[in-house]
């Protein structure tokens, strides 16, 4: 039962300004991930969660106390590492009894909590071994294991799935949500990697340089992002990006550059409106767009020329080249489409993103 | 009741101190404390003390007065001190060479696959590890005017007809001398640059075996330069250790014949502590001090420059 | 590797790697063969006919009982030991604390503090035993063990602090973070989960502090006065020699006897005192 709120947290390693004015607040039960392209703060902002880095400026509070001065031992929290960090002298059982002998835990209550957690991670096999008898994944479970003993208000994770495997990682990440879902623990979750953060977070926070782009549920990221950093961040494959010119004439705002010529729906047109004449990036994700029916209005349609095509079984990826820009575009799998062929095709008005050239943010 | 009062006051403290520990600086000052205190009182104290006791006219049993550089003086017009002066100098410098071209051949030997090879480092160790002064005597015993195994061999082989007195003639002892510590040496530095072998990957050799490099240009242009790190630190030990050396000369000649083969060190204990003329001892052992900042910040130097190539 | 053919293998790397350990081990064999002759047979000149110097026909104790007999050989024996016991297991105290702290805290001037200690480390005894002299004189330890015991960590301190340097910064931090999150104090986290984690390094630190306590010579030699309380170094050198005369055997035997506890500490541990020895060079 823990709520963690960052209020105007600042972080400065010398003179490097590494994280700027976070405000956040994390509720209850809720998995929190932040995720960013690293040196984004994302981590940082972490161990001050966890008491590891002192904090420069702002406050941090578990549970509605302030920790800024309390040590990372007196916090209740758990974290799992990136490389797990089991002590390498201690067997599984030790490492997961570990926390619970420095809170000094009766020694049957100990055992309980952790045969409970063997239990819940598949682990009972395993307790006497040394960490360096394990495999990768087996480690990971083990590092899991030593957080879920000492219940803790918050757990904290810090990259924990990028050291293995992309096929365990698939598996692990479900573990993990389904462990979530068992134990509602307040956690907050640091990656890089946008699929896991998609997949996993209650709430997704973005973080570039130091400073929140947005937060927000994963879908509310992914249809309403709140610049183009975001808008390219999530998203997979990424969304495309054309310099545009806006023009506003006979009645409609449309979005131009060579060779690509689009009329905005009437919501985005009212906000665009007013900027007529200026420049703008015009964002659409790949799967937005497709093969252009003869039926299908001209206000939304452009030629391009196929670059490469990428045959994935569940879609075609094709790269191509509209005017001087590049655009992907995801199409039925069916299509009959080769390198260098002449296409027309048309995106989903409803889908546009626009941002502005010089604040990059959502118009 | 004062008793239980004052427990539970203990009780309260003993957390804060613990949280004072949570600060990595207090926590800092008091893991370096022990090591401060000792090295403090027996290294800063004591350096502080010889500069002092080499401006004093101390003996033993007499405490002396404030003299100036008088004992430098001293010292400038003394001839065995100049002669310790070349002969530190020269010892350190051939034996330095010795050590490194022997050790360095005795590394490329033990850094190949052949059985036993464990063994044989193990062994090869025992020079360096065996207290100095005993393996010395084992050398002293040796190199007796009378009873020497050398000279017994030599003779066998026919390569002498007269014995010869190795520690009687002042070149000959200084020869001696200097192939004891060679014999000592060699393990630390055949063992040191094994090591620093062993980090460079075999195929680099190989890489250069098949652009057409001959045994000869392999060792010039890859391994030498890639072993050069280590062995600058294992020279600057070994260099400071020599300079500095004692037990050798004192168990092989105790200086002499005639004084001939005295180091700083042991002149400076012949005076010291074996005339008890304390403050002229300690000039002469200060005086070794500003040779070995000159050697050591050169080779600090050097080594700086070689590591950030 | 690189290979050629059998008899270059011999010429170029078999016979130059006997020859070295022959030339290495021979003292060794040479003390041990001097310790069990008779008298008779060792002072015999070198250019005697029946001269036979390698090896004996009629080993004898006698230079061994003389040892335990007529000197105090067992007591210098045992004062070597527990001086060089003390002496390393205070500096390992020191030496682990000072290593942990300047390898893994942030403090001011951590560096500086750093290579002060690496200055110390290159301080040779021989330039400070005189001054050194009178202060043990002053704090009333001249000839008593302490005197050793309180002197030795200045050189040995350094070592370990450096060695120690090395292998702490080789553990990934995260394990004492992880420790400290899991409940454990700075110290704790130090006690519980770096230091067992560090304990090869440890064990190298404290075989090679040992070793080189149990070489120290110089101090030994100025310090102590009394046959009692002198190690085996001092002891065999001042009480077996008596002007000109050299009693050889038992030389020799007390050289024997002296540098088997150091061989069999060695013997033991080799793969940690090569580590050690070749981690404490890499700086």
């Amino acid at each position: 039962m823990a709520e963690v709120s960052l209020h105007s947290l600042n972080k400065y390693f010398d003179t490097t300004h590494v994280v700027k004015n976070v405000d956040l607040q994390i509720r209850d039960k809720e998995f929190m991930v932040f995720v960013g392209p690293s040196g984004c703060g994302k981590t940082t902002t972490l161990r001050m969660i966890a008491g590891l880095e002192a904090i420069s400026s702002g406050e941090i509070r578990i549970d509605n106390t302030v920790v800024n001065a309390v040590p990372p031992m007196d916090r209740d929290i758990a974290m799992v590492f990136q490389n797990y960090a089991l002590y390498p002298h201690m067997s599984v059982a030790s490492n997961m009894a570990f926390g619970l002998k420095m809170r000094k835990f009766e020694k049957a209550e100990i055992e309980r909590r952790i045969k409970r957690a063997a239990d819940i991670l598949g682990i009972e096999n395993l307790l006497d071994r040394k960490p360096r008898q394990l495999s990768g994944g087996q480690r990971q479970r083990v590092a899991l294991g030593r957080a879920i003993v000492r219940d803790p208000k918050v757990f904290l994770f810090d990259e924990p799935l990028s050291n293995l495997d992309a096929k365990l990682r698939v598996q692990m990440r479900v573990e993990l949500k389904k462990l979530h879902e068992r134990l509602a623990v307040t956690s907050v979750y640091v990656t890089h990697d946008q699929v896991e953060a998609m997949t996993l977070g209650d709430r997704v926070v973005v973080m570039k340089d130091g400073i929140v782009q947005q937060v927000g549920e994963p879908l509310e990221l992914y249809n309403r992002p709140a610049n183009r950093f975001v808008a390219g961040f999530i998203g997979s494959p990424a969304m495309n990006f054309a310099d545009v010119t806006l023009a506003d004439g006979n009645g409609r705002v449309t979005a131009e550059a060579q060779g690509l010529k689009i009329s905005l729906p009437d919501a985005l047109a009212s906000r665009a409106r007013s900027k007529a004449g200026r420049k703008a990036t015009l964002g659409i994700r790949p799967e937005d767009i497709r093969v252009a029916n003869p039926g299908d209005s001209a206000d939304h349609c452009f030629e391009a020329e196929v670059e490469v095509v990428e045959q994935l079984g569940s879609e075609i990826l094709l790269d191509t080249r509209v005017g001087p820009a590049l655009m992907a575009a995801s199409i039925d799998p069916e299509s009959k489409v080769r390198a260098h062929d002449k296409l027309r095709l048309v995106l989903n008005p409803a889908r546009l993103h626009l941002f502005d050239a010089e604040t990059e943010a959502a118009i | 009741m004062a008793v239980t009062a004052l427990a539970a006051s203990e009780t309260r403290r003993v957390p804060i101190r613990l949280r004072k520990l949570e600060d990595e600086r207090w926590l800092a000052l008091v893991l370096l404390m022990p090591t401060a205190v000792l090295l403090g009182l027996f290294i800063a104290y004591p350096f502080a003390e010889g500069v002092l006791l080499s401006l004093s006219s101390a003996k033993v049993g007499d405490p002396g007065e404030f003299v100036g550089l008088a004992n430098f003086a001293k010292l400038w017009d003394d001839n065995i001190f100049w002669t310790s002066v070349w002969n530190t100098f020269w010892y350190t410098g051939v034996t330095t060479v010795f050590k490194l071209g022997l050790g360095l051949w005795l590394a490329m030997l033990l850094n190949r696959h052949f059985k036993g090879k464990a063994i044989v480092r193990a062994f090869i160790l025992l020079p360096f590890i065996i207290p100095t002064v005993l393996s010395t005597f084992a050398w002293k015993w040796m190199f007796d005017p009378t009873f020497s195994v050398i000279n017994w061999t030599l003779f066998k082989v026919g390569l002498i007809h007269a014995r010869i007195n190795w520690l009687g003639d002042s070149d000959l002892a200084m020869a001696s001398i200097m192939v004891v510590n060679i014999w000592r040496g060699v393990p630390f530095f055949a063992i040191s640059l094994l090591a620093g072998l062993q980090t460079i990957s075999p195929e680099l050799n190989e890489a250069a075996a098949i652009d057409g490099a001959r045994p000869w240009n392999r060792f010039w242009y890859v391994t030498w330069p890639l072993l050069l790190p280590v062995t600058m630190v294992v020279m600057l030990f070994s260099v400071i250790q020599t300079f500095a050396d004692f037990q050798l000369v004192y168990v092989m000649t105790g200086g002499g014949p005639a004084n001939a083969t005295h180091l700083f060190a042991t002149y400076a204990y012949q005076i010291g502590i074996v005339s008890g003329l304390l403050s002229q001892g300690a000039a002469v052992s200060l005086a070794m001090f500003p040779f070995l900042f000159v050697i050591v910040v050169v080779q600090l130097l050097y080594i700086r420059r070689v590591e950030t190539r | 590797m690189i290979e050629g053919a059998l008899w270059r293998k011999w010429v170029f790397a078999y016979l130059p790697l006997i020859l070295f350990v022959i030339v290495l081990l021979f003292p060794f064999y040479w003390m041990i063969i001097t310790s069990f002759r008779p008298d008779g047979e060792l002072y015999r000149p070198w250019n005697a006919v029946n001269n036979m110097p390698f090896w004996t026909n009629k080993p004898t104790w006698e230079h061994f009982t003389y040892l335990f007999e007529e000197t105090n050989f067992g007591r210098w024996m045992f004062n070597t030991m527990f001086i060089a016991a003390t002496s390393t297991l205070i500096s390992l105290f020191c030496g682990v604390l000072a290593g942990y702290a300047l390898a893994r805290l942030n403090f001011p001037w951590a560096g500086s503090l750093g290579t002060l200690i690496f200055i110390t480390y290159l301080v040779p005894q021989t330039l400070l035993f005189i001054p050194l002299a009178e202060i043990i004189r002053d704090f009333r330890l001249g000839d008593t063990p302490w005197s050793l015991i309180l002197t030795y960590p200045t050189f040995l301190i350094p070592f370990c602090t450096w060695l120690m340097m090395g292998y702490f910064k080789a553990i990934p931090k995260e394990l004492e973070e992880c420790a400290r999150i899991d409940g454990a104090s700075r110290w704790k986290a130090m006690l519980f989960i770096v230091i067992p984690v560090a304990l090869p390094g440890i064990l190298s630190s404290g075989i090679i502090a040992f070793t080189l306590s149990w070489n120290e010579f110089i101090y030994a030699l100025v310090f102590l006065s009394s046959p009692d309380e002198k190690t085996v170094a001092v002891g065999v050198t001042s009480e077996l020699i008596r002007g000109d005369v050299f009693f050889w055997g038992s030389l020799m035997a007390g050289a024997l006897l002296g540098s088997i506890p150091v061989a069999i500490v060695y013997s033991f541990f080799v793969e940690h005192y090569v580590s050690g020895l070749t981690g404490s060079v890499k700086g």
